[in-house]
């Protein structure tokens, strides 16, 4: 609880000094490109810009009678959900445990949150070395069990590899977060149910996973927005959308389209549709934060 | 601490944490055993499991990015230095532009207060990535391509830091405003006397986060950096593998990698204790 803290100092210049240098990047490098963003999905231009026409709705509707644009959703969807329920899963396991061994907690805890400093793009590098086909670690011994691993041509493969990197990389956030969550239940909560004799599994069930569940939605959130958008350097790094398009992600499509295919009017739609996509998944967020603030 | 005596439990957590840290650890350890072999060793299999006797030779090689090291040509030395320039600017420009900003919607009143507020709010929910094509023309018009500025200054608007030092602010008790206005400091010396040294540990988290978030820039760096001399270290890295069959130096590569995670990583491990404070109330 922050009591509201009451305005003292007057003057007529000095707040709007200091808010200009953030209000003007903003203006800028916000509100000005996203206005352009919304603007150019109604247009259409050619590739060097030369001659733009109004096309009303066009893009959109063009956008949405591709079969190609609802792949990529199909594709985002099944990679977001995977990264997801993947990533919290091990997080929680690993949480679980590193909470329960009092004493070396914060041995485990350093090492997990390794991870967290590697930036996506060199990540998918290191996982891109050991899935390589001729020299990669992971990839010989699937070879060895009967798996011919090439995430260059297999679809599933290529998959395989985005999400087991994005996990990765995501793990040591989902891990944090569960942790401080485990921490913060009341110590006598967990001596009560110790004194009416139930064990670790039963106080996982009872106890433990429904005072984490504000947590859980709050990760799968973040999660589906880390899948969304902050994984654009793993699949640049190692698939870059292929093989064919089974691995383009609508982040990695409106990249695609507007910087390698030039085609801006369908790009700044898509843009305009993300956005969308991200001020719902935002709402959604602080829906869940309401209710953690509250439990 | 009371919790029970449960031998066996206590086994399978240690086991399980143990596998998952190996698991976690093993692609960095892998990158670490390449960087320490010749490229010939790294391009047939099997290939050495354990660090081999090349490695100076390796790390020398990509910080030279002399023309036949593997790096195409790129100094690994350069990337870094741009990398930290670019990292050091976002994470002190956020800090800086969020504490001043915050600063002025608590402690003041004016007009569009609100709207202020709002504008900063939203830049939340528009990540560079759904709105690169513009962006980069606005940049392009504004002839920033290949400068720190055009790297840096379009990601240090921050609304997350904004939130974070108004949050703390308004916890920051009012008798001290008063007491300061009583001795007649003005608002500035108020900030710079009481605030910030108050706000030290929220600044220490958030370096962390915010020189973490600066280094790992991909996307950003991509398009704005279209000259070798301004790629930082996370681009330069991706241009040196090969498209197609062409044969991927893994020693120098590797070598690359680790130098590109080392530093995020002694910020992560080294202000640890601020890290994970900063990132588990930033986000609440």
């Amino acid at each position: 609880m922050s009591q509201k803290t009451e305005i003292f100092f007057k003057s007529r210049w000095l707040p709007w000094a200091l808010v200009a240098p953030q209000g003007i990047i903003v203006l800028v490098f916000f509100f000005w490109p996203a206005g352009q963003a919304f603007v150019n999905s109604f247009q259409e231009s050619d590739a060097f810009g030369m001659s733009v026409e109004w096309v009303g709705i066009k893009n959109f509707t063009a956008l949405f009678a591709n079969p190609a644009y609802w792949y990529s959703f199909k594709v985002t969807g099944i990679f977001s959900v995977l990264v997801a329920v993947i990533g919290i899963g091990l997080a929680l396991i690993l949480a679980v445990f590193a909470d329960r061994v009092v004493r070396a907690t914060l041995i485990y805890r350093s090492l997990i949150i390794w991870p967290y400093a590697v930036a996506p793009a060199v990540a998918g590098i290191l996982w891109l070395f050991l899935f390589s086909p001729s020299v990669g670690v992971v990839a010989r011994s699937l070879e060895a069990i009967g798996v011919q691993w090439n995430s260059l041509l297999n679809s599933d493969h290529a998959m395989a590899l985005i999400v087991i990197a994005s996990v990765w990389k995501q793990i040591s956030y989902n891990f944090l977060f569960f942790l401080a969550g485990l921490q913060s239940i009341p110590k006598s909560l967990i001596e009560a149910s110790m004194l009416d004799g139930a064990g670790p599994w039963r106080r996982f069930w009872s106890i433990q996973l429904p005072l984490l569940s504000p947590v859980f939605f709050f990760l799968l959130v973040i999660n589906i927005v880390y899948a969304f958008f902050d994984t654009f350097g793993i699949i640049d790094a190692t698939t870059q959308g292929g093989p064919g398009k089974e691995t383009e992600i609508l982040v990695y499509k409106v990249y695609f389209d507007g910087f390698k295919a030039l085609d801006l009017g369908s790009s700044a739609a898509q843009s305009v549709i993300l956005m969308t996509i991200v001020i719902l998944l935002t709402a959604l967020q602080f829906k869940f934060i309401d209710k953690k603030v509250n439990y | 601490m009371s919790i029970e005596k449960r031998p066996w439990v206590d086994a399978i957590a240690h086991t399980t944490l143990i596998i998952g840290v190996m698991v976690i650890a093993f692609p960095i350890y892998m990158a670490w055993v390449a960087s320490t072999h010749t490229a010939q060793a790294m391009a047939q299999w099997p290939i050495p499991l354990l660090p081999g006797d090349q490695m100076f030779e390796n790390y020398a090689a990509a910080l030279s990015g002399s023309e036949n090291s593997g790096t195409r040509g790129m100094s690994v030395y350069r990337m870094l230095l741009v990398s930290l320039i670019s990292a050091l600017t976002i994470a002190f420009g956020k800090i800086i532009i969020s504490l001043i900003s915050a600063f002025a919607l608590v402690y003041f009143r004016f007009p569009f207060r609100g709207l202020v507020f709002w504008c900063i709010f939203i830049t939340l929910m528009l990540p560079v990535e759904v709105r690169i094509v513009p962006t980069f023309k606005v940049i392009a018009d504004l002839g920033m391509l290949n400068s720190y500025a055009g790297l840096t200054v379009p990601l240090i608007a921050s609304a997350t830091a904004t939130f974070l030092f108004r949050q703390f602010f308004k916890s920051v008790p009012n008798e001290l405003a008063e007491a300061a206005k009583v001795d007649g400091a003005g608002p500035m010396r108020f900030f710079f006397d009481i605030l910030i040294p108050l706000s030290a540990t929220s600044i220490a988290a958030l370096f962390v986060i915010q020189f973490i978030y600066g280094w790992n820039q991909y996307l950003w760096p991509l398009l704005i950096s279209t000259k070798e001399d301004m790629y930082p270290i996370v681009v330069g890295i991706r241009r040196m593998i090969p498209a197609g069959d062409a044969q991927t130096e893994w020693n120098v590569i590797m070598a690359t990698a680790i130098l590109a995670m080392a530093p995020p990583l002694m910020v992560v491990l080294l202000m640890q204790k601020w890290f994970v404070k900063g990132l588990v109330e930033t986000e609440k």
